[in-house]
């Protein structure tokens, strides 16, 4: 499978991607901004996604919530997301409303400001800090999100702070940081605009050119700090955190190689043996075998600058002491830098990882995003048709080396929830207790 | 909201429109009494593979409830060839991903597979239906699982406020009133031998339904069919009916309590219609306006005139009988009853009032234009023909889809809401602190207040 790709580039530095499939009349765009929550300035987390939500309240040419309305009046879907290094946005929309898609990104990337006002920013902070209760503070183990990676990078590192935000900062947050971080950051020459689907090659050029070739270039960013990190913590990192919750649950985190690079591959490969799908180790070993694990699961964040997060993600069995959970994880991941992995475990993860791939690149927003991914992070969008060759080409060797450098005890961190009161080990007993009878 | 004014440049016009249909394919019936449905889709080498029985939830006798999700996970769990670990490693090593799940209606277990891998995952899909082993050690592990399960609900107020939701709603007699997956009580009262009984009554060709969905010709379908399910036999078991006959007739508050929550989940509704309904498309257009759309009446009021919230949302869980219609919503604690009266409004406004023009071409054109949007996966396309075989809707449901959703009229809508919508039987659930919710809940006067604990029993 090969998706097929063109890029060019607008005078004012926007960088193109179209990527043509005609199998339905359906066409995404997608548009990825180089700027995510690392960028925040001190006292400003949460920012960059707030500042998303504002993206939605209109611009110089469109009313409050009229985005929105355009979008689904013409029959499509959309939405935005905020990470670590950047914020996308996104529509896919019927073949024959392409430029309407392309006019709302160009609107409120040239003039969002005169749309702007204190009642918008109010509102929008009530729904984020809705948001931030919904996702974290009012969710069993919502606030790993934030502690995670408060815990695996060092306090002064753009990575340590929460994405989502304190309730403090969000309420600091002002229209003039809302113009400041737009001038700054929502530029053209800061972004990458990716198209697939069912349109015509230069058609969408023109309409590109038409509706972004005015947008004047940005005067740069401030460049983020040097962001590279020794290969390991130096150290086993620990931070238990009682939580209204259940059952314990452990996140062991690992710091790996960036995103991109060929050392990643290894370690995705060694995430997906370790805990993607029912025949990974820890969901036979934890779950199945020993009866000690509820579910079991690994991801790696994918960040792209510095170092990268293997993650490790185990929740008990009711009776299954916290202590005890962290022992079991730590002692599968032990055997595994002892005894290494086989190459039949390669074949299965990469088997996998190939299935997925083929099947997310059904969709054409996932293709344009994908594309915009490799577009922003290394302006190579045409690393999406490389990848899967990449993990092809992991060895169990590699994988083993991977292990042997970075899952030992000076690389780990560990956030162990615990339930807060007595109230739930007794809830335990009982409920043990009916499942006896 | 202020009027687009003058000022404003004009919105880009839709070139001609592209046409579209939705996938054709073929129905064939195979000597065992399997039904097969194949959509050959020649876009990625991929294929889909459903296999739809008859046993779903609603097959759970009273006090075994859960036996139905658990016979369908228990599928993946061994066959008499291959243990549970030995099995997904063989479906692993081909890059198959396979999962068994029961909805209500019909269970079913769903595989994707590269198309160079299909032959030997099907081979091996065939060898799941027809000989799974449920070992008791794998009975007992995943009956801890839901164990396990339960209890996590008891600490996450989104999924608590949805199950205690049903509970509220429908009367005990009903399986609807009762978790899909059972709760401690029945699934710990779950033995190997029902299992066994369930699966040789339910589990069989007379009974199932093949989707093949992808990179594959109907013939080719059928060949890998015919092999893979050779020897399995069975004829169709009787369709069972649940009861869909609502607690009570009056509205009520139920407030479950969870002490200093920072926020309330809000459950606000009433047991809905079939699926089946001669209504469905005024209904579904109703609630698109009302609840459906993220500019719909409900989320614009709460979410972007109030900022109570981060989303609200309505809907109607479709099932052959009649499953709940329900506003959904989180929302800050203090503000809990200010936001249950903007949904109450909200419902009593579209009962009386006819729904502008604007709103209704909104909502139809939304849900004509993204129609192909919907289907631009194997998997999701597999998931459209499921509706369409468990709900029996017509064959060319797909191709009518559009016209008819367009032929919707604001009186209609009206009438619709009218005769679907029951604020005089709306039950409101609220997962939140006590304190801060009971004591304004009860001046709403929107129905009696009774506390309850995170179990569902009623507080002293």
């Amino acid at each position: 499978m090969r998706i097929p790709i063109e890029t060019f580039r607008l005078p004012n530095g926007l960088f193109v991607t179209l990527s043509q499939d005609h199998t339905a009349p359906i066409v995404a765009v997608n548009l990825w901004y180089h700027v995510g929550s690392a960028n925040e300035p001190p006292g400003r987390t949460g920012f960059a996604h707030l500042f998303e939500h504002m993206l939605f309240q209109g611009s110089a040419d469109v009313d409050a919530n009229e985005h929105f309305e355009l979008v689904q009046r013409a029959g499509g879907t959309l939405n935005g997301s905020t990470w670590l290094e950047r914020t996308n946005y996104f529509e896919t929309v019927p073949s024959n409303q392409l430029e309407l898609a392309l006019w709302l990104e160009a609107n409120r990337m040239g003039k969002l400001l005169p749309a702007m006002t204190q009642q918008k920013l109010d509102t929008q902070r009530d729904v984020v800090m809705n948001e931030r209760r919904w996702s974290m503070d009012n969710q069993p183990y919502g606030t790993w999100m934030e502690k995670l990676p408060a815990l695996c990078f060092p306090p002064e590192h753009p990575f340590h702070h929460s994405l989502m935000g304190s309730m403090e900062d969000l309420t600091a947050a002002s229209l003039n940081d809302v113009a400041q971080f737009f001038a700054t950051y929502y530029t053209p020459d800061n972004a990458v605009l990716s198209v697939a689907g069912d349109f015509d090659q230069s058609e969408a050029r023109r309409l590109i050119e038409l509706h972004f070739g005015s947008i004047p270039r940005g005067k740069g960013k401030p460049a983020l700090p040097d962001m590279s990190l020794p290969p390991v913590f130096g150290q086993w990192k620990r931070e238990v955190v009682p939580d209204d919750i259940m059952l314990p649950r452990l996140f062991l985190a690992f710091r790996s190689p960036a995103f991109g690079t060929k050392e990643y591959y290894a370690a995705s490969v060694c995430g997906a043996i370790l805990g993607v799908r029912n025949g990974s180790r820890l969901r036979r070993r934890l779950v199945r075998e020993r009866q000690v694990a509820a579910d079991a699961s690994a991801f790696t964040y994918d960040l792209a600058k510095g170092s990268d997060l293997l993650v490790v993600d185990v929740t008990a069995r009711p009776g299954v002491p916290a202590e005890q959970l962290e022992q079991e994880v730590a002692d599968e991941i032990d055997v595994m830098v002892r005894d290494g992995i086989e190459p039949a475990d390669v074949e299965r993860a990469v088997a996998l990882i190939q299935t997925s791939f083929v099947s997310a690149m059904q969709q054409a927003g996932e293709r344009a995003d994908r594309i915009s991914l490799f577009a922003t992070y290394f302006g190579r969008p045409e690393m999406v048709n490389e990848e899967l060759g990449h993990y092809e080409a992991v060895t169990s060797d590699r994988v083993n080396e991977f292990i042997r450098e970075r899952l030992g005890e000076n690389n780990r961190a560990s956030l162990l929830y615990i339930p807060r009161d007595d109230a739930a080990v007794e809830l335990v007993g009982v409920d043990a207790a009916a499942g006896a009878r | 909201m202020t009027s687009a004014t003058s000022s404003k440049a004009a919105r880009p016009a839709p070139g001609p429109p592209r046409e579209y249909h939705f996938p054709r394919f073929e129905r064939r019936r195979l000597d065992n009494g399997i039904e097969l449905v194949v959509a050959p889709v020649a876009k990625v080498p991929l294929v889909t593979v459903a296999v739809l029985s008859d046993a779903g939830a609603v097959c759970d006798r009273p006090g075994q409830e859960g036996l139905a999700q658990l016979v369908a996970k228990l599928l993946l769990e061994g066959t008499i060839n291959s243990d549970g670990a030995e099995l997904a490693e063989r479906f692993e090593r081909l890059g198959a991903s396979i999962d068994a799940a029961a909805d209500w209606d019909s269970s079913s277990v769903t595989m994707t597979a590269l198309s160079e891998h299909l032959s030997a995952s099907f081979d091996l899909l065939g060898e799941v239906m027809r000989t799974p082993a449920f070992r008791v050690r794998e009975v007992e592990r995943l009956k801890g699982e839901r164990l396990a399960e339960l209890l996590q609900l008891r600490a996450e107020p989104r999924g608590l406020a949805d199950e205690l939701f049903s509970r509220f709603l429908y009367a005990p007699s009903s399986r609807f009133a009762h978790s899909e997956g059972g709760d401690e009580r029945s699934v710990a009262a779950i033995d190997r031998e029902q299992i066994l009984s369930f699966y040789q009554a339910r589990y069989v060709p007379g009974g199932a339904t093949v989707i093949v969905t992808g990179d594959i010709t109907a013939d080719r379908a059928e060949e890998l069919t015919r092999r893979a399910l050779t020897g399995w036999s069975g004829s169709a078991p009787s369709r069972i009916v649940a009861d869909d006959v609502p607690a009570r007739f009056e509205r009520a508050v139920h407030v479950i309590a969870k002490s200093d929550a920072p926020q309330s989940e809000l459950r606000i509704g009433h047991v809905g219609i079939p699926r089946n309904h001669p209504d469905f498309f005024a209904v579904n257009v109703m609630n698109a306006v009302l609840g459906g759309l993220f500019n719909s009446r409900i989320n614009l009021n709460l979410r972007e005139v109030h900022g109570y919230t981060y989303g609200a949302f309505s809907g109607y869980e479709w099932r052959r009988q009649a499953g709940p219609f329900v506003v959904s919503t989180a929302v800050k604690s203090d503000i809990t009853d200010a936001a249950a009266r903007e949904v109450l409004a909200e419902i009593d406004r579209i009962r009386t009032e006819p729904i502008a023009a604007e709103e209704l071409s909104l909502a139809t054109s939304y849900l004509d234009g993204v129609f192909p949007i919907r289907f631009e996966t194997t998997a999701s396309i597999a998931a459209a023909l499921a509706v369409l075989v468990i709900q029996g809707l017509p064959e060319d449901y797909y191709d009518r889809y559009r016209q008819r959703v367009r032929a919707v009229t604001v009186d209609e809508i009206l009438n619709a809401a009218q005769n679907y919508l029951h604020p005089n039987a709306m039950q409101m659930i609220v997962v939140g602190d006590p304190s801060a919710v009971a004591p304004s809940l009860d001046k709403l006067g929107f129905g009696p207040v009774t506390l309850y604990d995170t179990l569902g029993h009623p507080s002293a």
